[in-house]
């Protein structure tokens, strides 16, 4: 057992785990932020998308010990317009991805703001814009089984927009 | 996930001397496949060094102009950074067209580097396979196999090699810097991976206990025209069917200069050497461009499900060099 430490949602906690422990399980079953989801628990789906120092990352693939000291954001803590957004864009139908599809949209337009480019992007030695198909390329690790793609790409395409 | 020790290495020395210490130990970056591999029993060492503390993280230049990468920095940054999206764009593609946004976060160089292949009989614990399990024999022979190498394969694994950014790396020529207690080693990336052969299981020449540090890109300038293109069965977050990383330098209508390598056709990135020879000093036409990828795939092999892979590598070679030549000389 190690004694992990993380800010978690602005909040420092510290947690008792095994170094098998994945950041989702230490999240969801340690801490009870039940916000995050486990879907396929193997870097796939995209649904246990989390913030870490700001970065999108799956927490499935990602052991906690590995982020003693970091700075963890989930769903629980993310104050952003892309939620009303969804709501108002029916973003979501049974809703399980959406808390990934969120936070894995957050670190996108961090993303896009820092001026990356995308596996679409015509010329990877420039800023692309952030048109509808550099919105799927980029939110391609989030899967949605009910097919509410448009719904997430027009909420990420007005939040983007300002 | 069976039970391991963790040990989190704060410098290059102790991590190397822990390795040799253990020969079941497995070093650990972003876990993106490691972790993966360990959930689903394939991997199973008794303890983890984590070595993401270790500075392993700069991307800098060096004066004669070559590009050296820490093989801790994660591929996102690697295909953000400036020095690779002007010089060798081919590389910064294809980062991109790798795994999703949220993996290309965690995932180191080196980890990247020494990724197992995603034959899904490898993963599969209820069926042979000669990597997992030297001796029990190869299903994907005769079995699910459109995904399964056309160039080196043997009788006893036709898996390939599932890298991206490897391909571009072939292509510009790296070098990998390892190090393990005997001290610091460099080889080409071309000789990093193997061959199947009869020994499929033994997949890259490192030692046991060496450990990549960098990859050491030399300066180019052909690589400035550069290109990454990438066919599979889904538009994103997919592994390749066939890939091509090429770049291109042509002078009234000549090839003066050519790089070019495959993904998805092997157990290893493919250099295309005989392509190359073709082409170089060759009339930058399609026919031209054609008889050179018939020359690389002249020793293509067809399994039973992935004979379309040879046609589809010609193409994707052709189209990929028309491209640059057009590019290449409206610049």
């Amino acid at each position: 057992m190690a004694e992990v430490r993380m800010k978690v949602n602005g909040a420092t906690t510290s947690v008792e785990l095994e170094p098998r422990v994945s950041l989702l399980d230490a999240l969801r079953e340690h801490l009870g932020l039940t916000g995050t989801k486990k879907g396929c628990d193997q870097g796939a789906c995209g649904a246990c998308t989390v913030l870490v120092d700001g970065r999108r990352i799956v927490s499935c693939l990602a052991l906690a010990v590995q982020y003693e000291g970091r700075e963890i954001t989930t769903i629980e803590g993310v104050e952003h317009p892309l939620r009303a957004a969804f709501v108002r864009h029916d973003g979501f139908q049974c809703g399980y991805c959406t808390s990934g599809q969120i936070c894995s949209a957050v670190g996108m337009l961090a993303e896009h703001k820092e001026g990356t480019a995308s596996a679409v992007t015509e010329r990877v030695d420039a800023a692309p814009e952030l048109t509808e198909a550099e919105i799927r390329e980029r939110m391609s690790g989030n899967l949605c089984r009910c097919g509410a793609y448009n719904g997430i790409v027009g909420a990420i395409s007005e939040v983007a927009a300002g | 996930m069976k039970d391991f020790g963790y040990l989190a290495a704060t410098d290059l020395a102790t991590a190397v001397r822990a390795k040799a210490d253990r020969p079941d130990a497995r070093f650990l970056g972003g876990g993106t496949n490691l972790v993966d591999l360990m959930r689903e029993g394939i991997e199973a060492p008794d303890t983890l060094i984590d070595i993401t503390r270790l500075p392993l993280t700069g991307i800098d230049e060096r004066p004669d102009g070559s590009v050296r990468v820490g093989a801790l920095v994660r591929n996102s940054d690697l295909a953000a950074h400036p020095l690779v999206r002007t010089r060798f764009p081919m590389l910064a593609q294809a980062i991109l067209m790798g795994a999703s946004g949220q993996l290309r976060n965690m995932a180191t160089v080196g980890g990247n580097l020494l990724q197992r292949t995603r034959c899904l009989y490898f993963y599969d614990r209820t069926t042979p396979c000669n990597k997992r399990e030297p001796g029990s024999g190869c299903a994907a022979i005769g079995g699910f196999n459109r995904m399964h190498a056309i160039l080196g394969a043997s009788e006893h694994c036709i898996a390939t090699h599932p890298s991206d950014m490897c391909v571009a790396l072939a292509a510009l020529g790296a070098t990998v810097e390892v190090e393990s207690v005997r001290g610091v080693r460099r080889l080409p990336l071309l000789d990093l991976h193997r061959l199947p052969g009869d020994t499929p299981h033994v997949e890259t020449a490192l030692d046991p206990d060496e450990l990549i540090t960098a990859v050491v890109i030399p300066a180019d300038p052909v690589a400035a025209n550069s290109r990454y293109r990438k066919v599979r069965d889904r538009a994103s977050y997919a592994f390749a069917l066939v890939s091509v990383a090429a770049a291109l330098a042509v002078e009234d209508g000549t090839v003066t200069a050519v790089r070019l390598a495959l993904g998805g056709v092997a157990a290893r990135p493919w250099r295309a050497v005989e392509a190359e020879r073709v082409l170089t000093d060759a009339a930058a036409t399609e026919a031209e461009f054609a008889r050179a990828a018939d020359a690389e795939l002249a020793g293509a092999l067809a399994q039973s499900e992935n004979g379309f892979k040879i046609e589809l590598a010609r193409r994707t070679i052709v189209a990929t060099l028309r491209r640059l030549a057009a590019e290449g000389s409206t610049r």
